[in-house]
Order: C-alpha cells, then structure tokens, then sequence
C-alpha cells in the first residue's frame, strides 16, 4: 500500500507558486526519486511533505492520516525526517551531539549510535569534531545518520550529491541499500538523473512545478528523460 | 594590600554581575532576544523578596524558593505570550516589545512602591566577614554571593552540554529550521529556556536586594552593568561572561579605589576598551552561526 500520498497540492513562497496541482505516491519499502532541473519544485514538494511549507490547495496523506496542520516538529515523531539541502549540520555540536539532537523524538526502531557508527564507521573516527570543522562529505553523512537516528519511516534526501566529489557521492549512495534493507522508504530528491537511475525503485521528473515523466527507470529512455528534465 | 583587598572585593562583585549576565546570555544565545527588560526585572524579583520579608516570617534566604519559581513562570509565560509572537514578527520586534515592557514594569513598580530606596535586611550577615590577615577580610555574604553565582553559571553550562534539552537548545541556536525537522517544537524550548533565565534573574535580584538598595529605576543600571559583563566575555558564552562579570566588578573596585567617586566609570572604560581592542568579547562562542 502506499505510505505517502500526495494529491494535487499548490505550494508555494509568497507571491510566487512552486508547485501545481502535483501529484506523488511512495508504496512502503520503495525507493522514489524526483528529479528535475533547479527551480522545477523538488526540495519544494519534500519541505511540504516535512511540514516546512504548508500546501495551498491538496492534501498530503501518509500512514493513513491527513497531515494537514501537522506542526513539522510533529511529523518526525509521525516518522518523517528531511535530510534537508546544503546538509544543515548544527555548527557548534560535535559528530555525535548532532546524531543525539537527531534522536530527540525518535521511534524505536534499529538505528542508534552504536548502529550509525557500525553502520558510518568515519562518523565513528570523527564523533567528537565540531560541524564545522567536518567536510562536506563528512557532514553529508553526518546528516543522513542524523536523520535515521530517528528512525523514520519514510527518509527524505534532498540534494545529496550537491557539492561533493563523485567518489563521495557513490560512497553516499553506497549506504543507501543497507538503510532500505531495514524497510525504510526512501524519497531522494536528485540533479544527478545517473545516480537517480541507480538507486531508484521508480522516477518522476518534474519541470516547473508540474508532473512531465514518470516510471519505472528500465523503462525510460535516456532521450525522453532528458526532454523531461530541460522541457524541450 | 589595600590593592589586593579591591581586587578580592572586584572579583566577589563580578560574581553578582555575572549571575546578573547569565540569563541576559542564555536568552541571547539560544533565541536571539536582546532582553532589554532584563535589569528591570531583576528589580522586580528583588522587590518581591523584599515584601516577603517585610511582611512575612519567611527569612531573606529562604524568599528564593518563592521568588525563583515565581519569576521563572513569569518567563514562560511571558515567553509563550508575547516574545514568540514577537520573534515572528522578525527580529527588531523583540527588542521594542522588551524595551516597552520595561517601561511599563518600571513605572508600576514605581506606582506601587514609590520611588524610595529600599533594601533588604540580612542582619549580622551584612558586616559579617572572615579575617584573612590584619588588613584583608572577605565579607562572607559577598563570598557566599560570589560562590551562588559561580554554581549558578557551572550548573547552566552543564545543563546546556549534557542533558537533551540543553543540547536542543544548542542546536536551535545553531539553525532552527534543521532543529524542527529533528522534531524539536522551539516555541516550547525557548519558554523553557526564558523560563531558566528568568529563573536566574530571580536569584540575581534577589542577592541585589540584599547586597545594595534599589529602586525602581535601579534597573537600568543593572541593564548596563550585565550587558557589558556579556560583551566583555563574549557573546553566547557563559564562561566569558562569567569573566566579564569579574572584569567588570574588579574594575569597579579597584577604579573606585584610586578615584572614590569614578568607580563605575572605571567599569565604562574597561567595557570600552575591550570593544576597541578586542570587540568579539574574551572568550566568544566558538562558532557563529
């Protein structure tokens, strides 16, 4: 059954409308990516879907329940958790304090620290520097174990790859099979289209805020993707 | 010895200011409220341990298991009331709602109490002192003050390193936004955290009481000597504003010293000269975010 539904919302910033009328499923256990060009609406659509934006017009579903009014401090406990775009390491707190501000309202569930750090074994090495002295790589995971630590239900990756050299980035991606493996659903919002082909159970492309492509990744040509993805 | 025995006297005053600093810090640091109610507010906690004793048996100690409670309920509601509201609004709108609120306080106070100076009685404790050698004694309430303020300033700092919420109210200090989508609600957390500072401020009231007389224009003042206490130490940490508080009680003393009568403009120059030579305070937060 679907864990996540997302029926034809508005989103937007002000005077200005993200998203139109867009539509999105996750089935439980599934991974979905969303990819499109900047400004198409995907860290949009994953802010509303973590409560940070609120929907205009739509509805947004998951484990049954309407989330409408539900303050974003509350999803997580509801198990959502955004591991939001540029990473958002708490500056000041160390490798592991920011893991244990990821537990503040966790779930029981298999992530813990002595999971992330069998799991992330660098996060291990590096627990006691600060935010800001890891690199991007470094907070890149630091964010992701955040976020399990949680245990969400449903994880939502914005924009992992941003930033970061390829070799990180596949060492990124390479944890994502043991994060499924534990039944976690999993929405990755990418730019990278290759990278989303790997890891994805099914794709949407989204361009201006509206639905162009969706499917399974073996059935979508490169040539329609890449006509999705710039709108020509 | 005289020079010795001011700098003793500085550094046990400095322990009053910083407990006067310590919530003045907590409330800048973790919601980015300039708290400009803050001295005033001390006054109050102050004037309400001096009616307790005025008017009940309780002795001048034992009102702060009244007034520390009762202040740091003013905190959280005034927090969950009014400052969140206000911080919404964005971040000037603290500032003048702070700025009102104590100028409403200030003039109620002085509608109920006048505008005459009051103090309250500690009895023999006032003079009480320990000899150290023929012409160096320590006042034991300024000791016991120094030594409140030095707990009051260890315990916070390990509240905010070691238990959940401290480290929540780190982390929404760092970035809000990433600390909701750890499901921390950072309405409740900052009513939690004013509610601390205003618990704080009730103790530093309340030895202020008992160490000098006030009035209700007193806070102003009070205002001035905690917020240089926090610039000299630096912004957002409770350590430098413990130095602060130190630097400026010992200037105070020892300028008073020299000059009887320019003892707290000796604290001015000091405050100034660490802005020119050194404007991000001693000891600033490691990182700003």
């Amino acid at each position: 059954m679907s864990l996540l539904t997302v029926d034809a919302i508005d989103v937007g910033y002000g005077d200005f409308q993200a998203l139109y009328e867009l539509s999105a499923q996750v089935r439980e256990g599934e991974t979905l990516a969303i990819v499109g060009a900047n400004g198409a609406g995907k860290s949009t659509l994953l802010k509303a879907i973590a409560g940070l934006l609120e929907p205009t017009a739509g509805s947004i579903t998951f484990d049954g329940k309407s989330l409408s009014r539900v303050p974003a401090h509350q999803r997580v406990r509801r198990g959502i958790s955004l591991t939001p775009e540029g990473r958002r390491i708490f500056a000041s707190l160390t490798t592991e304090e920011n893991l244990l501000v990821g537990a503040y309202r966790a779930n029981p569930g298999p992530w813990n620290l002595s999971r992330i750090y069998a799991s992330f074994p660098l996060l291990n090495d590096r627990k006691d520097r600060l935010g800001t002295n890891m690199s991007g790589g470094e907070q890149q995971m630091t964010a992701i174990a955040r976020s399990l630590m949680s245990n969400p239900k449903l994880l939502l990756l914005d924009e992992v790859s941003l930033g970061l050299a390829p070799v990180i980035v596949s060492q990124i991606y390479a944890a994502l099979p043991s994060i499924t493996a534990e039944g976690t659903t999993v929405l990755v919002v990418e730019q990278d289209v290759n990278q989303a082909m790997r890891v994805a159970d099914r794709m949407q492309c989204l361009l201006e805020g509206r639905t162009v492509l969706e499917g399974v990744p073996s059935s979508l040509s490169r040539e329609s993707l890449a006509q999705a993805y710039f709108g020509i | 010895m005289e020079w010795i025995n001011a700098i003793i006297q500085g550094c046990l005053l400095g322990g009053l200011y910083a407990l006067l600093a310590a919530g003045l810090s907590l409330m800048f640091g973790v919601m980015r409220i300039v708290n400009l109610a803050h001295g005033v507010l001390a006054i109050t906690a102050a004037y309400i341990a001096w009616v307790l004793v005025q008017h009940t048996p309780i002795p001048p100690f034992a009102t702060l298991i009244v007034v520390v409670p009762v202040m740091a309920a003013v905190g959280y509601v005034l927090q969950r009331g009014l400052l969140n509201r206000a911080l919404d609004q964005g971040s000037l709108a603290p500032i003048l709602v702070t700025f009102g609120l104590a100028i409403v306080i200030t003039n109620l106070l002085q509608e109920i109490f006048t505008v005459d100076n009051r103090s309250i009685q500690i009895g023999a404790l006032e003079t009480d002192s320990i000899r150290i050698s023929s012409d160096l004694a320590i006042g034991i309430f300024p000791l016991i003050t120094f030594v409140v303020g030095i707990v009051v300033i260890v315990g916070l700092q390990l509240f905010l390193s070691r238990t959940r919420t401290g480290r929540a109210m780190r982390a929404t200090s760092d970035d809000r936004d990433a600390a909701v989508l750890m499901g921390i609600n950072n309405r409740q957390l900052y009513a939690i955290a004013a509610a601390i500072a205003l618990g704080i401020v009730g103790v530093a009231g309340v030895f202020l009481g008992m160490r000098t007389q006030f009035n209700p224009g007193f806070g102003d003042v009070m205002l001035i000597f905690a917020f240089e206490a926090v610039i000299i130490g630096g912004l957002g940490s409770l350590w430098g504003t413990l130095a602060g508080g130190m630097i400026l009680g010992v200037a105070q003393v020892v300028g008073a010293q020299a000059f009887p009568a320019y003892g707290v403009l000796f604290g001015h120059l000091v405050f100034l000269l660490v802005l020119v030579v050194r404007p991000q305070g001693l000891i600033p937060k490691a990182v700003n975010s």
